[in-house]
């Protein structure tokens, strides 16, 4: 029951099974849980009774709900047609250690799918809000921060700065009051994974929230969550409530002497708001632009007070470290690149959904296995990471294993985890232009590199795909894009050439058959 | 809307608002989910009430992409442009859209009926092409979709 879930007719079928369970008085329990990453075959329902196998069904209608009821729950046995095809081979809703052929691996998602999100209790009963204990009752906010150290954990916002240096910085700077921020503004289009976290298990952001507020020292957190999700809004201020009635939220946390607060706070469809600096002056009430740093926010953040920021994929992952351990953590993935990335693939991929993989993993496994390529007949062309922020990756290079470094020399970025798969009908100066029109119109306009830039770089662009382009024009291009990356005030100035850049390295042929006479 | 009905709604928003810190943006999402868009005699108490230039609030509206300064048709359709949606064919719907119903994006029907407007990405790439209908959302719209979105919009209302 997530945005996905809903829009595909989910609520309908939980009603009707929800109605035909009383009716025929079963003794089953029909729960409602968040996404479960297999987006493009919801309505998805799992039935999981005793005497029969526990199955996920795909694309189930109202009458398909009342047949699976029919025939899996009464007569015991798997409804054939329906069955999610090739689940386990996709490597789809694998728990963490199962299975080693498993291409996944859930932490971030470790409970999306499986728990009911508006109860406390089902995130309690998996060990939720263990880490918070753990703290408080054994490591003390160091020792939050040196678990945090020996996990190796980057930010899953884009740049991959170490989590703990962040917070380390925070702690250490004077102030007679700190924040701590949850950056929830996803606004990078294709990408999804924010929301469903929040929508599926927001008490795993919450603890996030606590245990990296209770490292810095902070009194107030601020969950900034876009406010095109609704349902994620919804579900993140029910958790909060819930949490403040238990005592995790508020005063004296757990009968400890730490007095922390949680306040939502919705952003206003501004895609720079995702930039920390102009976060803030949002959530300071003001136009969302950003400001120089330095000083950065551990010194100068909210209202002029040390602050500390961490997008939502990060904070997800900070309760099982503080649980089981950072050297738990630093197992898994890579060595500079510790841990899991949740992956939102999308485009011309076969199986779009959600996916979580440790580092380390090769694009193509992750577009090919797990989500099963693009459909018969065509042909991966290339995959694009990081949103108007990051580049394509050609096929070639698909072999690639998916760390911080590796995506940066080739010209891309881990980005959030939007994954876009595209296949040989799309043309790349397309897609430049897509991205380029969405800097220009998002660019908050404070800094001129960015403001005019993008437009200019927009103007030739434009010029190019009309056939009156030049040679001359490339040379332009490259060289604007050089400007705007050096002068940019802000990552929304200073990365808006990146897809240009990239499908000009990668897809030259395609800019050189639209000029006027061949470079 | 009335000015009597309007006065008691935002007192309330202003007293829920005023006394927290950086809710200038908190007030206006609740003022624009009461109205459908921020009225300017709304803007003007809001600027009295809570002791804010009128100029300040301005700024602030006229950034964000989510606050309306004209009502909405009494229906709105809007068209996901995230990457996915692109890729599959949400710019071919949204002309399909307008042509359907003479307007451009960002305009509203002259009956008033209908609001066209493209959206940046609703985070539902897994359904692209996505469509929200009046805060319905529905995926993997067709160019036969189309028509019968339109059709709903008129009957319903």
């Amino acid at each position: 029951m997530s945005t996905c879930g809903i829009a595909a007719g989910a609520e309908p079928v939980y009603r009707a099974l929800a109605d035909a369970v009383r009716d025929r008085e079963l003794n089953i329990e029909v729960r409602k849980t968040g996404c479960v990453g297999m987006c493009s075959m919801e309505p998805l329902v799992e039935i999981n009774v005793d005497g029969a196998p526990r199955t996920m069904y795909g694309e189930v209608g109202v009458d398909a709900a009342l047949r699976l009821l029919d025939e899996h729950v009464g007569r015991k046995h798997v409804v054939p047609g329906f069955q999610v095809p090739g689940v386990d081979q996709l490597g789809f809703y694998e728990e963490p250690g199962h299975d080693p052929k498993a291409k996944q691996h859930r932490i971030v998602l470790r409970n999306c799918g499986i728990i009911d999100p508006t109860h406390i209790e089902d995130y309690i009963a998996r060990g939720g809000y263990q880490g918070i204990k753990r703290a408080l009752a054994e490591l003390g906010p160091e020792g939050v921060i040196d678990e945090i150290k020996k996990s190796g954990l980057r930010g899953r916002g884009g740049a991959g700065y170490p989590a703990w240096m962040k917070w380390s910085f925070a702690r250490k700077a004077e102030g007679d009051e700190k924040f701590m921020i949850c950056n929830a503004d996803e606004g990078d289009p294709g990408a999804y994974m924010d929301r469903s976290v929040l929508e599926g298990d927001p008490h795993a952001v919450i603890e996030g929230m606590l245990l990296a507020g209770y490292a810095i020292g902070a009194t107030t957190g601020f969950m900034y969550v876009r406010a095109e999700y609704p349902l994620a809004i919804d579900r993140i201020e029910n958790a909060i409530r819930q949490a403040r009635r238990l005592g995790l939220v508020g005063k004296n946390i757990l009968g400890s002497d730490f007095n922390y607060d949680l306040e939502v706070r919705l952003g206003a469809g501004a895609f720079v708001c995702g930039e920390e600096t102009a976060l803030m002056a949002s959530i300071e009430g003001k136009r969302g632009t950003p400001w120089p740093r330095p000083p950065y926010p551990a010194e100068k953040g909210l209202w002029g007070k040390p602050s500390n920021i961490n997008n939502v994929e990060t904070l997800a992952n900070v309760a099982p470290i503080i649980r089981n351990g950072g050297a738990w953590f630093a197992k898994i993935g890579t060595k500079k690149s510790s841990g899991t990335k949740v992956f939102a693939v999308t485009g011309k991929a076969r199986h779009s959904g959600l996916v979580e993989i440790p580092m380390g993993t090769s694009l193509r496994e992750i577009v090919m296995d797990v989500c099963g390529g693009v459909p018969p007949g065509r042909r991966v062309k290339a995959v694009q990471t990081g949103g108007p922020s990051g580049g394509v990756i050609p096929e070639d290079k698909l072999d690639t294993p998916v760390t911080y470094e590796s995506l940066q020399e080739l010209g891309s970025i881990m980005g959030s985890g939007g994954m876009i798969v595209m296949d040989d009908t799309d043309g790349m100066l397309d897609i430049a232009r897509f991205y380029m029109g969405f800097c220009v119109e998002e660019s908050c306009g404070k800094c001129a590199p960015c403001r005019i830039g993008g437009k200019q770089m927009m103007n030739i662009l434009d010029k190019i795909a009309d056939g009156n382009g030049t040679p001359d024009d490339i040379i332009l291009l490259k060289r604007l894009a050089r400007s705007m990356r050096k002068a940019s005030l802000c990552g929304l100035g200073q990365t808006a050439p990146n897809p240009v850049l990239s499908t000009l390295r990668y897809f030259m042929n395609e800019y050189e058959e639209k000029l006027l006479q061949p470079v | 809307m009335s000015e009597a009905t309007m006065v008691p709604d935002i007192s309330r928003t202003v007293q829920k608002w005023r006394k927290k810190r950086g809710s200038l943006i908190m007030a206006l999402h609740e003022i624009q989910n009461a109205y459908g868009y921020v009225p300017r005699n709304v803007s003007l108490q809001l600027a009295q009430l809570m002791d804010v230039p009128l100029a300040r609030i301005y700024e602030v509206i006229t950034f964000y992409n989510y606050f309306r300064l004209e009502p909405p048709g009494k229906n709105v359709v809007s068209v996901c442009m995230g990457t996915a949606c692109y890729l599959k064919g949400a710019k071919e719907r949204e002309n399909e859209f307008c042509e359907q119903l003479g307007v451009e994006e960002g305009e509203t029907t002259e009956d008033g009926q209908v609001h066209l407007q493209s959206v940046r990405c609703v985070g539902c790439c897994g359904l692209s092409p996505v469509v929200v209908v009046n805060g319905e959302t529905m995926g993997k719209i067709g160019p036969e979709d189309v028509k019968s979105i339109i059709r709903k919009c008129r009957e319903e209302h």
